[in-house]
């Protein structure tokens, strides 16, 4: 350092040499994020921002997309996504080849995505199934996106606690009563609750209530918010968390409660469950959620890949394709432990837990009494505060013991102020309609 | 503790001139300024009163904030946490400063060992107590191994042993600053007074409360101030500790803006802070100056 600062330069020289790195810089600044990434095609997604995932897609990029080099960049949240891929459209400046998100986070983008009618074909070749095609479309008469894989939530179980399972129950179709009924057995049995509950501050409990609890119980989720089924089912999340391990307020991740042995029980995303049955998956089986008076309602997580208006789509198709391929789909199972959207012949070599997971996703999504929800659609930045109101609720009711009836009346308002400055239409499974409105 | 004693100096004949270099010396640090610290505030506290990206005035987000059932919890446990903490860590800290002041054999080595909480992150710090308080934490491992029963200190059940933790790790975590800061004032008065006190045969109390004390006040005030105002900042190791279940305002300022993705009722919060720490400020300013120029009389 003192080197440099002792030699000599004439003030001229140093009044250039600053003004040179204030230009160098600003115009630095003027780049922004890069969405470069460091290839032809950028793949821009909300998806796979962990490192680990992120070298584990980027070495599946590699391998499987053979005549375009894929730079991967990925931008966790959703709001910086959308500002990023808006303001490139707008400024028809668009350096994101593939922008891949889940359905919710691509639907408030609809009018900046090109659309991609020309690649439906290889994609039904592919065996992407009608229903996925036609969320793709997002509600307008063409494809926005091709689906990139899908994943949802379902039950993990300790085998140790099956032998609390009430007598003549299928667990692999097992109704909310008798599901309750085995939280309280096995609560009686072990002297405290095993059943756990992802109610952590980062945890995905709210996904419980608005793709589970209340679609099995109401069929519906903002239109029936305030009816007696949801009453029913408020009611019936009371009893269920009395037979919940109270540290269950602390869980974001039910993998790690199930591997130390805390809880034998638990619900949460696929990708929250695996690491649970790693060691030992012999002693784990995955199954489906209950099944309430008005069906199985699940919900199902899709991702799709989409291009943007004015990005280059001759390219983009060629990931696109690569993408959908079987093989590269059944790859990313197997490294991410997301689901192909194809129809693929699962490997006999898969990893334990990701065959369990995958054989409970499918026995979940094509139970006759299926009913298929779908995270907030459109709601964008809101979603947080959708959520919010679910978990106020529970806190309520759970925690603090307030009754369902009063309780849900009481955030009826509030959810009807989001929405109403969302003005979205509804989503499944509540029915499509040009507002939705709290009912 | 230098007082200008002499008359003040006389300012130059005051004439219409050319701004002075001064002005365009200090002039880039004003930009700065403006653009790094005015700009930003004068954002953050127009979106408390707008709605959404630059709309209207609104007062909704205020009536949003009010009406959050975490917003009257999480102003009663940031009051009650600083009411608890502040005294306990300048007693604490007083005594670790005396103790050091008596100088015992590796006194600087004990300096560093209790200063160690100030390096850590208060996340990390939060951490490290997370694995003393769970459910199968050290803690517990300990009550198991003499024969007793779990305890499930974290618990939303447990209202007040969640206190207690996050007391505890704030304890921990922040006394250090106060000791820091009571050392160093400690290090600045001249011996000449205790020692004058001692010759006319004050014992220790007597030092301590009429010699001692009031040199150390102007440290106090200092320590007190920034505590205060960094405890109304607390939230990072009641996070790791408790979750949500031991809301806080910067929590929840924290939550509103990145969870709940919404700035408007965020800066709402924020300004509430802004403005207690403030009157805290300014109460501290007004009771330890005043009491000084009682004594100076």
């Amino acid at each position: 350092m003192s080197q440099v600062l002792n030699a000599s330069f004439s003030r001229r020289g140093l009044l250039g040499l600053g003004a040179g790195l204030a230009v160098a810089s600003t115009l630095a600044g003027c780049a922004g994020a890069s969405t470069s990434g460091g290839g032809d095609v950028t793949f821009f997604s909300t998806q796979f921002a962990p490192v680990e995932e992120k070298q584990r897609f980027e070495k599946i990029l590699t391998e499987y997309v053979k005549d375009v080099k894929v730079g991967f960049n990925a931008l966790p949240s959703a709001a910086d996504f959308n500002t990023q891929l808006k303001s490139q459209v707008d400024a028809k400046k668009v350096s994101i080849g593939v922008a891949a998100a889940i359905h919710g986070d691509l639907a408030p983008l609809g009018d900046y995505l090109d659309n991609v009618d020309d690649l439906v074909a290889d994609a039904k070749a592919a065996g992407i199934t009608d229903d996925l095609l036609t969320l793709g479309k997002m509600g307008t008469a063409q494809q926005k996106y091709i689906p990139w894989m899908q994943a949802s939530y379902v039950v993990c179980v300790n085998k140790k606690a099956l032998e609390w399972l009430p007598s003549g129950a299928d667990v692999n179709a097992l109704t909310y009563d008798q599901f309750l009924q085995w939280a309280v057995d096995a609560n009686k049995a072990n002297g405290k609750p095993v059943f756990g509950f992802p109610a952590g501050p980062k945890g995905l409990y709210h996904r419980f209530f608005q793709g589970y609890l209340l679609p099995s119980f109401t069929g519906g989720v903002v239109s029936r918010w305030t009816s007696d089924d949801a009453v029913k089912g408020w009611t019936w999340m009371q009893e269920f968390w009395k037979n919940c391990n109270p540290a269950s307020t602390n869980y974001e991740f039910m993998q790690e409660p199930l591997a130390r042995g805390e809880v034998l029980v638990a619900w949460d995303h696929v990708a929250r469950l695996v690491a649970a049955p790693k060691d030992k998956p012999e002693d784990w089986i995955m199954v489906p959620a209950p099944i309430g008076d008005k069906g199985l309602g699940y919900m199902l997580i899709v991702a799709g890949m989409a291009v943007p208006k004015g990005g280059d789509k001759a390219q983009a198709a060629k990931v696109i394709k690569a993408l959908s391929a079987p093989a590269a789909q059944v790859e990313l199972l197997r490294q991410n432990a997301f689901f192909p959207v194809v129809k693929a012949d699962l490997p006999t070599d898969l990893p334990g837990p990701i065959k369990l997971a995958a054989e409970a996703i499918e026995k979940q999504a094509t139970s006759p009494k299926a009913l298929l929800a779908l995270p907030p659609v459109g709601l964008g930045a809101k979603d947080g505060e959708f959520g919010q109101v679910f978990k106020d609720v529970f806190r309520e009711t759970c925690l603090q013991g307030a009754d369902p009836k009063a309780t849900i009346t009481k955030y009826a308002t509030n959810l009807e102020t989001i929405l109403a400055g969302a003005k979205v239409p509804c989503w499944a499974p509540d029915p499509a309609a040009d507002v939705c409105k709290v009912g | 503790m230098v007082e200008a004693t002499g008359p003040a100096v006389v300012a130059p004949s005051r004439r219409p001139r050319r701004l002075s270099p001064a002005f365009w010396l200090i002039l880039p640090s004003i930009i700065l300024m403006l653009l790094l610290f005015a700009y930003p505030m004068f954002v953050g506290i127009r979106a408390a009163f707008v709605e959404g990206d630059g709309g209207g005035f609104t007062m909704a987000n205020w009536a949003r904030m009010v009406n959050d059932p975490q917003f009257w919890p999480a102003v009663r446990n940031t009051v009650l946490l600083i009411v608890v903490i502040i005294p306990l860590q300048f007693l604490f800290a007083m005594i670790m400063a005396l103790l050091l002041q008596a100088k015992p054999r590796g006194s600087a080595v004990y300096f560093y060992l209790w200063a160690i909480p100030l390096a850590v992150s208060d996340l990390a710090a939060g951490l490290v107590w997370l694995s003393i308080f769970s459910d199968q934490g050290y803690l517990n491992s300990v009550l198991v191994d003499l024969g007793l029963q779990p305890f499930a200190w974290l618990s939303y059940q447990n209202p007040q042993t969640q206190f207690l933790a996050v007391t505890l790790a704030e304890l921990w975590r922040a006394t250090s600053l106060v000791l820091v800061i009571v050392v160093s004032g400690m290090q600045g008065i001249p011996k000449d007074y205790d020692e004058a006190a001692a010759v006319f045969g004050a014992n220790y109390w007597q030092r301590l409360w009429q010699v001692t004390m009031p040199l150390l006040r102007p440290s106090l005030q200092v320590a007190l101030i920034l505590r205060t105002i960094l405890a109304f900042q607390t939230f990072a190791v009641a996070q790791a500790l408790t979750g949500e279940s031991f809301p806080l305002l910067v929590g929840e300022t924290y939550r509103w803006y990145s969870a709940l993705s919404n700035p408007n009722v965020a800066s709402a919060y924020a300004l509430v802070i802004m403005a207690v720490s403030m009157v805290t400020a300014v109460i501290y300013l007004r009771a330890l100056r005043d009491e000084s120029r009682q004594v100076k009389r």
